[in-house]
């Protein structure tokens, strides 16, 4: 376990950023407590300061994950932000789409959002915006990117795609034994 | 009247010239001789004998004099220089130097000569003179010319090795193989540890310590380069702290290891200079976001086209007569063909010239 270098905090807060814009803030500078992040074979964990000293003292081979997984590094380097920071970024999102409750189902099985499964989309949402997906009773169901801007949405026909899929919450049955 | 005055002033304006010359031109019996490069003027005409004897202030005025003459020859040597304009067409002129001719003498002494080694002294005591090695060397087992030493050595294969035989005298149960090894290991030890003792003594004895990897020779490779021009940038005063990089060299930080570890931040370190680097860092990076331009501009140019859509379909309907105008006051009526004639008013240019002023 070791903390993010320079290059490393830029990439994640990169990513978080077209989520939460600049709530990030609120997640680096806690009222409640210092919390940080660290990273254990190439995983980037979310964990406070109480949790960091008492999982200092694990040897590096039986740690298996301290903290919340918020994404992991790519062989390349590259962020891949997971569905386990879902519970952190949901309340901070910026840009989030509804869903009818016809087309849960297939998001969570990992299917893209259709344009006749969306049901409501935060207005002045850019193409390619990193968004959070809702069920119509503001459960938080996953992320996605927005396939076309909130006016293009209006537009397109219903069999069109409008959020591509990243990670919803069946990915905790679906991908267990990867999921740390 | 005037013709005098001219006649004053053109007087005047000579001797200003003549002064002026006069002040420049200095007169010598032997001329100078000039070193340009080191910027010296050797002067030897004699001294006036009287004037300079014993200290007072004609003496100093006198020694003056002969300064600026011989300085004012110098200078006028210098100006003959081939120059050119540094820095482009408006930098100061700089002359270009020639060669240094005088030679300056050594600031430091020169080094002693290296004091012989123990062997170096044996040797000479004994006669012992040094034979040059042939670089191959007959191997009967293989019945080949092998080199001395390296790769496929003449009797170096381990293989051969196998056997090892119990010296008399010795301990049965000793592994003789292990022994072998550890006297090599020793003899090597013992070898460094003699070349390291010869250097101490060198140095002590104030010889120059052989420092042939720092002088550049034709045969280098890239990797030597590299570590010689390391040692040379940290071998300043300040260990290489305020030395200037080349362009494109990046700025580094010596590493402790020599650049084979990668050092990260302790786990626990200051959480708190953590949290405000990181603050930092978001500050800046929200900093340079720019604001999002395209979008705004396609949206605002999708609102227009759908608004000249509506006009244009408005207007179609007006021209059909009473019906279409009908059609055209409950248009106008609704909320969204007010929006509708904002929009109209804030674009720049284009048609419906009479709804925009009604609006």
């Amino acid at each position: 376990m070791r903390p993010l270098t320079e290059a490393e905090t830029r990439a994640v807060f990169e990513k978080l950023g077209k989520y939460i814009g600049e709530n990030i803030q609120l997640l680096v500078d806690r009222p409640d407590g210092t919390y940080c992040f660290r990273l254990h074979r190439d995983r980037v964990y979310y964990l406070s300061e109480k949790l960091l000293k008492v999982a200092a003292s694990v040897p590096r081979d039986s740690l298996v994950a301290p903290g919340t997984c918020f994404g992991k590094f790519t062989k390349t380097q590259k962020f891949r932000l997971s569905v386990t920071a879902l519970d952190f970024l949901a309340p901070y999102a910026k840009y989030k789409v509804w869903v009818k409750p016809g087309s849960e189902q297939s998001f969570l099985y990992g299917n893209h959002v259709l344009k006749s499964g969306l049901g409501r989309i935060t207005e002045n949402t850019a193409q390619y915006q990193g968004v959070v997906v809702y069920s119509m009773a503001d459960v938080p169901l996953g992320f996605g990117v927005a396939a076309k801007s909130t006016q293009e949405c209006r537009k397109v026909d219903p069999m069109a795609i409008v959020v591509f899929h990243q990670a919803d919450v069946g990915e905790y049955v679906r991908s267990e034994d990867t999921l740390t | 009247m005037a013709a005098v005055r001219v006649e004053e002033v053109l007087a005047a304006a000579e001797e200003q010239e003549a002064e002026r010359r006069r002040s420049v031109t200095v007169e010598k019996e032997l001329e100078l001789e000039f070193d340009l490069g080191n910027l010296l003027a050797l002067d030897r005409n004699p001294p006036p004998a009287a004037g300079l004897r014993g200290a007072g202030p004609r003496r100093e005025a006198q020694l003056r004099a002969l300064a600026r003459d011989n300085t004012q020859l110098l200078v006028a040597r210098l100006w003959e220089l081939p120059a050119e304009r540094a820095g482009g067409a408006g930098g100061p002129l700089v002359a270009r130097l020639p060669e240094p001719a005088f030679r300056l003498p050594r600031e430091k002494p020169p080094p002693r000569p290296r004091p012989p080694t123990r062997w170096e002294q044996f040797a000479r005591l004994k006669g012992i003179r040094r034979r040059k090695r042939t670089s191959l060397v007959w191997d009967e087992q293989a019945k080949e010319w092998r080199r001395r030493w390296g790769y496929r050595r003449a009797g170096g294969d381990p293989a051969r090795a196998w056997l090892a035989e119990v010296p008399a005298g010795a301990d049965p149960e000793e592994d003789q193989f292990a022994r072998l090894r550890r006297e090599k290991r020793e003899r090597v030890a013992r070898n460094e540890l003699n070349r390291l003792r010869n250097l101490a003594r060198a140095h002590r004895a104030g010889a120059a310590v052989p420092a042939a990897p720092l002088h550049p020779t034709g045969h280098q490779s890239r990797e030597e380069l590299g570590r010689v021009a390391r040692v040379a940038r940290v071998s300043t005063a300040s260990l290489g702290r305020f030395q200037p990089r080349l362009p494109k060299e990046p700025a580094e930080p010596p590493s402790r290891s020599g650049g084979r570890k990668r050092r990260f931040e302790p786990l626990l370190g200051n959480l708190a200079a953590e949290r405000s680097r990181q603050l930092e860092l978001l500050r800046d990076m929200g900093s340079k976001k720019p604001v999002l331009d395209i979008t705004r501009a396609v949206n605002k140019q999708l609102r227009q086209e759908e608004a000249e859509a509506a006009a244009a379909k408005g207007k179609k309907q007006s021209q059909r007569g009473k019906r279409g105008r009908r059609q055209q006051r409950a248009g106008r009526s609704s909320k969204k063909s007010g929006v509708r004639r904002q929009q109209q008013q804030q674009r720049p240019a284009g048609g419906g010239t009479g709804r925009r002023k009604k609006a």
